[in-house]
């Protein structure tokens, strides 16, 4: 049972792989609606990327802490 | 940070020839992209075909095993309602088969009796829980029946983008116009224009200083320009 929450952990982490492709793609298409020219668009949408990237990582954190605070 | 990320949107970005909008925004609802290629935007038709029709068949994908079928997450139900389809039949005729399919089961078919068979066939809907064929599903799927369902709603949501995209262009950027670099050159140009205007008796529109603090008539004067 020790290894019980390293393995919910892991599983948790395994799943975040699945916003990969809807931050890339959220990204992409969102710049492409605001710019025309495509070194513009991916410039943009790094940008944009980078930016839901962070956001998803501070709300995943404090999710984990609230959940550490209540499980813990 | 700035609210919007990335370059300002140049003005030559926004002088593209739309031909119909309407029949281009259709034509983007119908398959994702296809309005832009219809407009000669090859790139962005690309980009946005492969971006929102990968997505889309990526979340049927995840809605499909061998126990309940492919693509069990697109569905139209009325009883209970799935509002998720709402979002989903953006995606174009992609997503139309589970109205076709919908048909069928209103009119008391079996999948066996469709040529599409289970793909996007609604969930049979029971009061007892043990034949509930949604509860099956979700419990088939397991979380892949939410992330099927998540991924082929935001395709559906972001094909609307493309949608506008390809019926009126590029949204513009809107720039604060108090932070502008060319808002804060005509205040100071606007001043300068002032203080001159306060310490010469002549001043006016016309008068040199105004005219070389760049408010003089348009076209300027060459006379006054070489006196200046």
């Amino acid at each position: 049972m020790d290894g019980l929450p390293l393995f919910a952990a892991t599983m948790w982490l395994s799943d975040l792989i699945y916003a990969a492709p809807l931050v890339v793609v959220v990204s992409l298409v969102y710049a492409a609606t605001r710019q025309e020219k495509m070194e513009h668009i991916l410039s943009h949408a790094t940008r944009l990327g980078m930016m839901i990237t962070f956001f998803l990582a501070v709300i995943s954190a404090l999710l984990s802490w609230m959940d550490w605070l209540v499980s813990g | 940070m700035s609210s919007e990320p990335g370059p300002k949107s140049d003005p030559e970005d926004t002088a593209i020839e739309l031909k119909n909008p309407a029949l281009a925004a259709f034509l983007a609802w119908l398959v994702p992209g296809l309005g832009h290629f219809y407009q000669g935007r090859w790139a962005k038709g690309l980009l946005f075909s492969v971006s929102i029709l990968g997505t889309f068949f990526l979340g049927l994908f995840l809605g499909s095993n061998a126990e309940v079928g492919p693509g069990r997450v697109v569905y139209v139900s009325r009883d209970p309602f799935r509002p998720h389809y709402l979002c989903q039949v953006w995606a174009g005729v992609a997503a139309l088969p589970a109205l076709y399919q919908y048909r069928q089961f209103s009119a008391g078919k079996s999948p066996g009796d469709s040529p599409l068979g289970r793909f996007m066939w609604p969930p049979k809907s029971e009061p007892d829980f043990r034949g509930n064929e949604a509860d099956h599903l979700n419990l088939s799927l397991h979380r892949f029946f939410e992330l099927g369902t998540v991924y082929t709603m935001i395709a559906g949501l972001l094909n609307i983008l493309a949608i506008f995209d390809a019926g009126a262009g590029p949204a513009p950027i809107l720039e604060d116009p108090k932070k502008t670099p060319s808002a804060e050159k005509t205040a100071a140009v606007t001043s300068a224009a002032a203080a001159v205007a306060a310490t010469s008796p002549d001043a006016s529109p016309s008068s040199p200083a105004a005219v070389g603090a760049g408010l003089g008539p348009p076209g300027g004067d060459a006379k006054t320009r070489e006196k200046l």
